[in-house]
């Protein structure tokens, strides 16, 4: 019984988890449309229809190219860091609940897993700064890790107010809780305390200094190569993917669609996948639009405004249910 | 085994811990067949636009990353303290609620005094 339990699951997981790959895979190629339409141009044309096979052509690229190790680099951790930094991003789709009951693993502590794990992923950057042993890729560790753990503070605290409503800190269970009222609608504040921090942690613009390219090359991944390089690439994708997927499921009522009689025949998992994108497209939006941050104010920022600003949503929303 | 417990629910996480690294290590092992490899000195020294590199790599740097690294690990614990009160609030009612204005009362005093002591000045 409990082999073809563990050979089910193992089933389940393998597809989800390469269906993952194959959407991380194409959401780069989202991201050079979108922004090459926002920008007046077309985007990828050349390889297949339209493109669409570009994202195939990459990584048979990084695949087949050279993988150099720099003679100054300490050896193990150099090659340990990106793979951390793939399962940290890779791991948290085990809780992310897709529809009604479908979770690969649906543990009641789900939002603390994936903090706890999102927490891991500062660990692979920071390591692969120290390892690179170039100046560019320390620099980049170093911001890169402070501003990841600042803004983790302000992402952990606006979600005290979806566990103080919910009752709750499993997904499944936060989604039942939305069935009325979304949490967007009722915590405004902590929603925006959560995107700003989630873009932030993913390190992607206007926050993405870590990888500043105008003043530090490309931070902690300087001097990473071929596919490893493309791990850390996965890795930042596959991070944006499942922020996003929390983002909906926590504020935007996960697969819970509109309840209109027409589309009751819709299954959960298009109203969830559609969500997931408009909120990728949002990201890709804010790159388009706003330039980057200096690091000063990142951080103030974050520390000034986001925290406070989190802290008293908390107090506010405990308040408002107690009476 | 009498006595051993398996955390079933875990079990699917570690199943996708074990796909992740091995996504990781098969995209390294595998490339290893088809990738070239021919390294020279200059090929392997750290990067810096080309000029031979000059001075230690690992310099001394601000002590405000120590800083940053403190105030995370003091705040991220309160908020993990939250998380359990947060889930129990109906349970702990009343009681909880005064328990953790206090909490946060004393945590917004620490607060206050780190920013007056400048630590969240980076210029």
């Amino acid at each position: 019984m409990t082999f073809s339990l563990v050979l089910w699951t193992f089933i389940k997981v393998a597809i989800v988890v390469s269906i993952l790959m194959l959407h991380v895979s194409y959401v780069v190629y989202f991201e050079r449309k979108v922004i090459g339409h926002m920008q007046a141009r077309m985007g990828p044309m050349r390889v297949g229809w339209h493109g669409l096979l570009q994202p195939i052509a990459d990584a048979i690229k990084l695949f087949f190219k050279e993988d150099i190790m720099p003679s100054q680099a300490d050896k193990s951790i150099f090659y340990i860091a990106p793979i951390i930094g793939v399962l940290a991003a890779i791991g948290s789709i085990a809780v992310i609940p897709m529809w009604d009951g479908f979770a690969i693993a649906n543990i009641n502590i789900g939002l603390l897993f994936i903090l706890a794990l999102s927490s891991v992923g500062s660990y692979s950057i920071i390591l692969a700064g120290w390892a690179s042993n170039s100046k560019y890729s320390f620099l980049g560790g170093l911001r890169s890790a402070a501003q990841v753990i600042s803004y983790e503070i302000a992402m952990g605290l606006s979600l005290v107010g979806i566990m103080l409503l919910s009752g709750s800190a499993n997904l499944t269970d936060i989604v039942h809780a939305q069935s009325d009222y979304w949490f967007i609608f009722t915590q405004p504040a902590a929603f925006f305390v959560f995107v700003v921090a989630i873009i932030a942690e993913t390190n992607r613009a206007p926050f993405d200094l870590p990888e500043a390219e105008t003043e530090l090359v490309a931070g902690y991944a300087t001097e990473y190569s071929g596919i490893r390089f493309g791990l850390f690439f996965m890795a930042e994708y596959a991070g944006m993917f499942i922020m996003s997927a929390l983002a909906v499921v926590c504020f935007l009522g996960g697969w819970d669609g509109p309840d209109i009689r027409l589309l009751a025949w819709v299954p959960g998992f298009v109203w969830f996948i559609l969500k997931v994108y408009a909120f990728i497209f949002f990201y890709f939006w804010i790159r388009a639009t706003l330039p980057r941050y200096r690091y000063d104010q990142l951080m103030s920022l974050g520390w000034k405004l986001f925290i406070p600003l989190a802290l008293a949503n908390v107090v506010f929303t405990a308040l408002l249910k107690l009476l | 085994m009498p006595g051993t417990y398996i955390p079933w629910d875990y079990v699917p996480v570690m199943i996708v811990f074990a796909f992740a690294v091995m996504i990781g290590l098969g995209a390294l092992v595998g490339g290893l067949l088809v990738r070239p490899r021919r390294p020279y000195a200059q090929k392997l020294a750290p990067y810096e636009s080309g000029n031979p590199p000059v001075g230690e790599p690992r310099y001394k740097f601000s002590v405000k990353f120590y800083i940053v690294a403190m105030l995370f690990v003091v705040f991220d614990v309160e908020a993990v303290f939250m998380y359990p009160w947060a889930v129990a609030f109906d349970k702990l009612g009343m009681f909880g609620f005064i328990e953790m204005m206090l909490f946060i009362f004393i945590l917004l005093v620490g607060y206050i005094y780190v920013w007056k002591k400048g630590a969240f000045v980076w210029e």
